[in-house]
């Protein structure tokens, strides 16, 4: 429980933060909330040299509306996107992902730029990020770019990020009108992490019928993914819960799910067809009543 | 002796006087003592289940900064090996050394200690520490174990049977051949991890001027580690003194003697400075005893009325590598609560202990009792539903009517009060039992799962008397009333979270007619209490309480002298009531309480053949065990889908005999069948191949938390015991051995529409959508 010894820098500014990350370069590890960082450094699963603390810098905080849509900063608590009732308001889907992560008190620490960064497979936001169709910006000795959220995730662990850069802000698309969104999991009993967890953003027309669909799937395989076959069923549609449900098992079809004690290859499949169904249900439901 | 006045204080739901210091974190665990010069060690543990050590180098260790010295086996040979007790005839003993020597047989076995000036400094440089270990096929699973090609955890033996073990009572064979019905079943009881929340530690300072050593450790039982770790580094046991002093709770993990204890006290010695250990949460997984650990083939007959005709259970018993103190002991619980609250003429059990690549099991919450309520508990659910009775009619036909106790069971026990339909009417109407099958049934016509599970349990606490337990049954107490009026309880016993610092009181309090807050109670220093035996099952109060009873009324008797004295009335018509010491025929003829002590200590007037001071010790020895009981009824719903599963309601009644603190008790039950809920629902250490644990974190082992739990509806009925003066039968384990059926049973209930008759423990989601959709065992 006690980590091998690190240094520890904690600069005021973004460009010093990237220069020592810069200098440091695989040495290094940022460190805002410390509660993806922290577990493992405790169990010497890391021995990181630095420590670069960003917990201070400024301009990396908050929630703003943007464009119709939101922009959440890289240091924003998962308990501010819990509670915001502009978050509520946009994505219902990743208020509910910010309050199913681990406990209180880890939502008063942990941070979204540091979890989406982490990128632990049985994270909860991946999956409203991909149903909200969200782009990640991560800043870099060339600038600010923004990356598709389809495109960040790309294993478990392992993100679209260049090595240097540093996750600022997320930003979400508007909404259009009749749309509605969720985000229901499995909880490992212990951690709290999802073994798995599913998101559904959807936009009716104004006949009823499914305009656009995203979901995401997470906590099942590596990386978080879309149920694209799920979206492609549903788009179109108006369909009832029989119709949800034959189109969800599409969810767990096609990827490699994750296996261990807790939860086998099969029951994760499973579930991911049961979960995205749920979503998909309650996203209509919200799309049906806006 | 003049008689006590009726209780004012016993029976009183007086609030803890533990738990300020404790939330407010005021207490004083063993890492909050660090004497000048305190030296932290830190244990190099082998990371295989099984493998060979060709060679120890510590020379990088010990050159990095702040290192003051390395320990290896070598180095640590005059320890004598970790005490075992409670063995059965021809059981194999391995030694289990304080750091291993050749071999390693568990993940996390200690290899070598490194003292340094930090804790981190020693964290750091335990990692340094260069094992050369040759990697060895490991044995995990029990039955693989007894194979013949199965890989050996001691190559000294022929096999990893480490004894045999039985129990039986009438003619099982004869209870078979009678038999309508015979039903049959494997069950398992999965190997949990007991979790205290405060972790082992240990602070051993020995002073080289005095010959004396001090040893602060976390434990349920001081003088037997003073006894044993003297034992162990070769010390007169009057020259160590041990204290136990907060103890975050133990649960049986503590009722202990560690290697980390001997290791800091010899080390200790060897340097003449304070060491101190302090486990880490993934040490404690590893290395602190698991609890339970039993696979076993379960059988009953019954007659189609549903009474029981015989009961066999065969029964592999996972030992471990190396026993701790009880290991052993433990399974022959089992078979003596096996007929529990039941008239079952015919019993058997033959158990098999096993070595395997793992740390020991022993005592955890229950201790064997849990094991047999399951198995038993379990059977009775699987024959109502053979016999299409339903489960409260099998359970009421064999319980033994109130006028047959003492009972005499086919175990060779004799149970010494109850009244089992009571307890079970009392459950059933608080639950309105007719009322949730009509919620079951509109439920299913829903398409929704609702199950009701029963548990009827009968337990064996209070342990209990010293023949019966190979040694050591009874409990010391002594009290003082001090020149102010003020009374102090010395107790043998060592509470560790059960709140006997109020209890105690409120029996010394009522006995003495003062406030109970003018007594203190003083537990877990071997310099300072009487030679005592510990806490554990449930015999703290029961055992405990019991000689503080009569070390109080020996005082009692001697102050009436004094007062008889003083007040020039007879000692026997001397009451105490108030704060105040009175002739009983006469009360305007009164003094103070602190008076007469005063006049005690003072010893200008002594009565005739009576010594100063009014200080006495009592050793109470129990005649027989306590065996509380009762009823618990859970409502819960299951979704089939993903297997999630829901407790509705939680409705229990236990009958503990009389309670000294309502509080208390009911303090004790939450826990406890949180605890059950725990087992039955989600805790199991799990191993890979290699002897690894996969789940050796808060992270990956699940602990019931709050937010699972129901709302407890607790009632009780009252069956006084006459084995001890307060008729008080215990209730630490009570709400854990009777919770884990009680849940298991109303989730198979649920599941009972898709033809499942069985699922084991712990009922993760995965089993229990695999066994909603016939999909069978998961790996």
């Amino acid at each position: 429980m006690i980590p091998a010894p690190f240094d520890y820098a904690r600069p005021a500014t973004l460009a010093e933060a990237m220069a020592l990350l810069k200098e440091r370069g695989e040495d290094a590890k940022l460190l805002a909330g410390g509660h993806s960082l922290l577990p493992v450094l405790k169990a010497r699963l890391a021995r990181p040299d630095l420590l670069i603390d960003i917990s201070r810098v400024e301009g990396l905080s908050g929630i703003s509306e943007s464009e119709g849509g939101l922009r959440v900063g890289a240091l924003t608590t998962h308990a501010e996107i819990e509670r915001s009732a502009l978050v509520r308001e946009k994505c219902p889907a990743l208020a509910e992902a910010a309050g199913a992560i681990g406990d209180m008190q880890v939502r008063n620490r942990g941070a979204l730029g540091g979890s989406l960064a982490h990128a632990d497979p049985a994270a909860d936001y991946p999956a409203a990020m991909l149903a909200a169709g969200a782009e990640v910006l991560a800043a870099g000795a060339e600038g600010e770019r923004a990356i598709g959220i389809d495109a960040f995730f790309t294993g478990a662990y392992e993100t679209a990020l260049a090595p240097g850069e540093i996750l600022t802000a997320v930003r979400l698309p508007a909404p259009p009108a009749r749309s509605g969104g969720a985000y229901l999991k499995a909880a490992q009993q212990a951690s709290g992490f999802a073994v798995c967890g599913a998101a559904a953003q959807i936009a009716l027309d104004e006949g009823g019928a499914i305009a656009s669909i995203r979901v995401g799937v997470t906590g099942v395989a590596a990386p978080a993914y879309r149920a694209s076959g799920v979206e492609s069923a549903l788009a179109g549609t108006a369909p009832d819960a029989e119709e949800i449900r034959a189109a969800a098992k599409k969810a767990g079809e096609g990827v490699e799910p994750l296996d261990d004690f807790y939860a086998s290859a099969d029951f994760r499949r499973h579930l991911a067809g049961v979960y995205a169904a749920r979503a998909v249900s309650k996203a209509l439901e919200r799309a049906s009543a806006g | 002796m003049a008689q006590a006045p009726a209780p004012k204080f016993i029976g009183a739901p007086i609030k803890r006087r533990d738990d300020p210091r404790l939330i407010q974190g005021l207490a004083h665990y063993v890492d909050d003592f660090s004497p000048p010069g305190t030296l932290h060690m830190a244990v190099a543990r082998s990371p295989y289940g099984h493998a060979a050590i060709r060679s120890v180098d510590v020379s990088k260790a010990k050159a990095a900064e702040g290192v003051v010295a390395v320990y290896t086996h070598e180095d640590t040979k005059a320890i004598g090996p970790v005490p075992v007790g409670g063995l059965v005839p021809d059981a194999k003993v391995p030694e289990q050394p304080a750091l291993a020597d050749r071999k390693a047989l568990f993940a996390g076995e200690p290899v070598a200690v490194v003292i340094a000036r930090t804790r981190y400094g020693a964290r750091d440089a335990a990692d340094l520490v260069e094992v050369d270990y040759e990697p060895l096929d490991a044995v995990v699973d029990i039955e693989r174990a007894l194979e013949a090609d199965a890989p050996k955890v001691h190559e000294a033996y022929e096999s990893n049977e480490a004894f045999k073990w039985g129990i039986s009572g009438g003619d099982v064979e004869a209870g078979f051949k009678e038999a309508d019905v015979i039903v049959k079943e494997r069950i398992t009881n999965a190997r949990v991890a007991p979790l205290a929340l405060e972790p082992r530690g240990v602070l051993a300072h020995y002073l080289p001027g005095e010959d004396r050593m001090t040893l602060w450790t976390s434990t349920q039982v001081p003088h037997k580690v003073r006894t044993l770790v003297a034992g162990q580094i070769g010390m007169p046991e009057n020259r160590m003194r041990v204290i136990a002093p907060e103890v975050g709770g133990g649960f049986g993990s503590k009722l202990n003697i560690y290697r980390e204890e001997a290791l800091a006290a010899y080390v200790s010695r060897e340097l003449g400075l304070p060491i101190k250990w302090i486990e880490s949460r993934s040490e404690n997984f590893m290395t602190t005893i698991h609890g339970r650990g039993q696979v076993g083939e379960v059988e009953m007959g019954l007659k189609k009325d549903g009474s029981i005709t015989a009961f066999r259970y065969e029964v592999l018993a996972d030992c471990g590598a190396y026993y701790q103190l009880l290991t052993v002991a433990i399974f022959t619980l089992t078979g003596l609560m096996l007929p529990g609250p039941y008239r079952i003429k015919n019993i058997e059990m033959s158990a098999t202990g096993v070595f395997t690549n793992k740390i020991a099991t022993d005592a955890y919450r229950g201790a064997g009792r849990p094991e047999a309520t399951y198995i038993l508990e379990r059977m009775m659910d699987v024959a109502a539903r053979e016999l299409g009775m339903d489960p409260v009619e099998i359970r009421r036909r064999n319980f033994p009517d109130k006028s047959e106790f003492p009972f005499a069971t086919s175990a060779g026990l004799t149970y010494d009060s109850g009244d089992y339909h009571a307890a079970l009417d009392r459950a059933l109407e608080a639950a309105d039992y007719p009322a949730m099958r009509a919620r079951q049934e509109e439920a299913r016509k829903e398409g929704r799962c609702l199950g009701i599970g029963l548990s009827t349990y009968v337990e064996i606490c209070g342990m209990g008397p010293s023949a019966a337990l190979g040694g050591q049954g009874w409990e010391s107490a002594r009290v003082r009333v001090e020149p102010t009026g003020k009374a102090t309880v010395f107790s043998g016993a060592s509470p560790h979270g059960q709140g006997q610092q109020t209890s105690f009181a409120q029996i010394v309090a009522d006995g003495l007619g003062i406030d109970p807050g003018d007594v203190t109670v003083i537990h877990g220093d071997t310099d300072v209490v009487p030679y005592g035996v510990g806490t554990f099952g449930s015999r703290g109060t029961v055992v405990g309480g019991s000689a503080v009873v009569y070390a109080r009324d020996k005082v009692r008797g001697k102050m009436a002298k004094f007062a008889a004295l003083k007040l020039e009335a007879d000692a026997n018509d001397i009451d105490f009531e108030g704060g105040r010491v009175f002739v009983r025929s006469a009360p305007e003829k009164s003094a103070s309480f602190a008076d007469v002590a005063q006049m005690a200590y003072s010893a200008i007037e002594l009565p005739e053949d009576t010594e100063p001071g009014l200080e006495e010790t009592h050793f109470f020895e129990p005649g027989n065990f306590t065996f509380p009981f009762g009823a618990h009824v859970v409502l819960a719903e299951v979704d089939p889908e993903t297997g999630e599963v829901e407790i509705l309601r939680y409705v229990a009644v236990d009958d503990v005999g009389n309670m000294i603190n309502p509080l208390l008790v009911r303090g004790q039950i939450h826990g406890g069948i949180a605890q059950g809920m725990g087992q039955a629902l989600e805790e199991e250490m799990i191993y890979g191949e290699g002897g690894q644990p996969l789940n050796a974190s808060l992270m990956h082992y699940a602990l019931p938390k709050a937010n699972r739990l129901p709302r407890f509806e607790l009632l009780h009925t009252t069956t006084p015991t006459d084995v001890n003066p307060l008729g008080a039968k215990g209730v630490g384990e009570a709400g854990t051995i009777g919770s884990t059926p009680a849940v298991v049973n109303a989730v198979i209930d649920a599941l009972s529409p898709f033809g499942v008759r069985h699922v084991d423990m712990p009922l993760r989601p995965e089993r229990v959508w695999r066994a909603a959709s016939g999909k069978g065992t998961p790996a």
